[in-house]
């Protein structure tokens, strides 16, 4: 079969470092924002995610708004879909979904329910809320692509927490099997669940080398830092005959010290004062970032 | 089919020869996904690869099929509207004796609460090929519920399956036989034992359990006043209770559940075991006889 090339995407182009901060920035207030006003979300797990999503959206995924089911188009599957919210946020900013849309969130009747619907959403591509479902739907995905001698790629983003989940178990071992080098699993490694430190829970510490024995390509990075993230999500970074795992060190709440490696913070609420902080915080590093030019 | 359908592909659990895909793989063996023993991501793997465009035959003997994996049903392929056909094969109590482990009796129930999904019991080999050759042309998630007890012919050679549509298998006004799968030879068996008795059943074979044929049904209850299914699953929440609700919604008429009595099945083949349950073309005459003595 002649290798399917998918040359008719929009990509964003080179974009530099500098911007993808600022859009990371922005991502984050506007998640902020919208979680104060809606009075609901998952904050924490939002926060340790944007910088991953931006790179994704921004950098690596070959994806049009225009054409969101394009069959050449990559896969990307946010396993962690209580952070639903960071992925619309996302989507609004790469031209999926009007940006004023994700007021609606959580709202009677809006399309943006706590987790993502891929039947509603474009850019969504499966339905994921119940945790360990999204791994082995990217196995199928990059399956599929293998089978076609497409050259589109799968990305999976698991929570650390989610690995204790036995189906990703499961899909980890598929993935090696058929030697996937067609996707990549980015762990947002925060090392904090929904009640208590993994730590205080069911460790899984260290990450890496289970899925060394495992036979994938792993690498470990500092999940908030975007130069290392698209570097780690490249296809240069591609290990030919394994699929890839990026294990991402990342903090929940990220960018907003209060909230920062606080288990408290998984889906709490900010008050207005907690808002005022957080903005703050965000905005001077905004204005950081912009000076930075 | 999948000669003439290169999107065609098969998933399996360890089930190459369970599922009868030996020939297949011998064809076709870059599209034979063999995930080993693991249903949860048999399934989720089966919405991806029907995400990159195939068309995923997932097969897996129904007990682990939809017990083990009833979540990623639920959220990986008819919540996410992926166009996977679910294949549950040695359904029933078609694994006898190994015992109630490996007994699918209640996935009628689990997989008909689940919406956007079409759940497809065939009575015999030739609607078993009509309903997979369906399976293939609908777009949607399906569940095809598969025995392996051999049954005889009920349809002639060329019979096509639609969605939703009960077959009349046998005209009557005392009574009718609702069944499905390897029920449904036993229930033409019945009638025609009835008959000898002066009673004529009519026989409705409902392969389709979601979404079901509302109109045969409250037309049966109206035409005879009284109706008895037969299935090869628990009377909790399988064809008989998808049938009693369409009847009590629409059409009050005394309804009798013949199925697996709400128990862990004993020690048996599964035909001894529909026997034990009054499943036996007989125990079904003596149940229709028996309610039309208490028909009003």
């Amino acid at each position: 079969m002649q290798k399917v090339r998918s040359k008719t995407l929009a990509l964003p182009g080179n974009m530099g470092l500098r911007e993808l901060k600022v859009i990371a920035n922005r991502i984050r207030r506007r998640d902020l924002r919208t979680v104060f006003e809606v009075g609901a979300g998952h904050i924490g797990g939002e926060m340790s995610v944007i910088d991953i999503l931006t790179a994704l959206y921004f950098d690596i995924l070959n994806v049009d708004p225009d054409a969101p089911l394009d069959p050449n188009r990559d896969r990307l599957v946010l396993s962690k879909g209580h952070t639903a919210l960071a992925l619309y946020i996302t989507l609004s900013e790469r031209g999926f979904i009007p940006k004023d849309e994700t007021s609606t969130y959580l709202q009677p009747l809006s399309r943006l329910n706590g987790h993502p619907d891929c039947t509603k959403v474009p850019g969504v591509e499966t339905n994921t809320g119940p945790l360990g479902h999204g791994l082995p739907v990217g196995v199928g995905m990059a399956k599929a692509a293998k089978i076609d001698n497409a050259d589109w790629h799968t990305f999976v983003i698991a929570g650390d927490g989610e690995m204790q989940e036995g189906s990703n178990w499961e899909a980890i071992m598929a993935a090696a099997q058929f030697n996937l080098d067609n996707m990549t699993l980015i762990i947002d490694h925060n090392r904090l669940q929904q009640g208590a430190r993994l730590a205080e829970t069911n460790s899984l510490a260290p990450l890496a080398p289970k899925f060394e024995a495992f036979n994938w390509a792993v690498e470990e990075i500092d999940g908030h830092d975007m130069r290392a993230i698209c570097r780690a999500l490249s296809p240069k970074s591609v290990t030919a005959g394994k699929p890839r795992c990026v294990v991402a060190h990342t903090n929940k709440g990220q960018g907003i010290t209060f909230m920062t490696d606080n288990v408290a913070w998984h889906h709490k609420v900010p008050n207005a004062e907690q808002f005022e902080l957080g903005m703050a915080e965000l905005e001077a590093e905004a204005k950081a970032v912009e000076f930075a030019r | 089919m999948a000669a003439e359908n290169s999107d065609i592909v098969a998933v399996c659990n360890d089930s190459v020869g369970s599922s009868k895909l030996g020939g297949f793989r011998e064809r076709w063996p870059e599209r034979l996904i063999n995930v080993g023993i693991a249903e949860q991501n048999l399934v989720g793997v089966g919405a991806g690869l029907a995400n990159g465009g195939k068309l995923p035959f997932v097969c897996a003997a129904a007990s682990f099929l939809t017990g083990r994996a009833l979540e990623q049903i639920k959220a990986d392929v008819a919540y996410s509207n992926a166009n996977v056909k679910l294949c549950g094969i040695s359904s029933g109590m078609a694994y006898g004796a190994l015992g109630s482990t490996h007994h699918s009796t209640e996935d009628f129930a689990w997989m008909r609460a689940i919406p956007n999904i079409a759940v497809v019991a065939p009575a015999d080999r030739i609607e078993t090929a009509a309903a997979t050759a369906w399976a293939a042309s609908y777009s949607g998630p399906v569940f095809l519920r598969l025995s392996r007890v051999g049954v005889p012919d009920l349809f002639a050679e060329g019979h096509t399956f639609e969605l939703g549509r009960a077959n009349m298998l046998r005209e009557g006004a005392d009574l009718t036989i609702i069944a499905n799968g390897t029920l449904a030879h036993r229930a033409v068996s019945a009638a025609e034992i009835l008959e000898a008795k002066g009673i004529e059943a009519r026989v409705l074979n409902m392969a389709t359990v979601r979404p079901i044929d509302e109109e045969a049904i409250v037309r049966a209850a109206r035409d005879t006043g009284a109706i008895l299914t037969c299935e090869e699953h628990s009377i909790y929440g399988g064809l008989g209770g998808a049938v009693a609700e369409v009847v009590c919604e629409n059409e009050p008429v005394r309804v009798k559940r013949r199925g697996v009595p709400g128990i862990f099945a004993p020690t048996g083949s599964a035909n001894f075991l529909l026997d034990e349950f009054g499943m036996s073309p007989d125990g079904i005459a003596d149940s229709a006889i028996e309610l039309i003595r208490k028909k009003t």
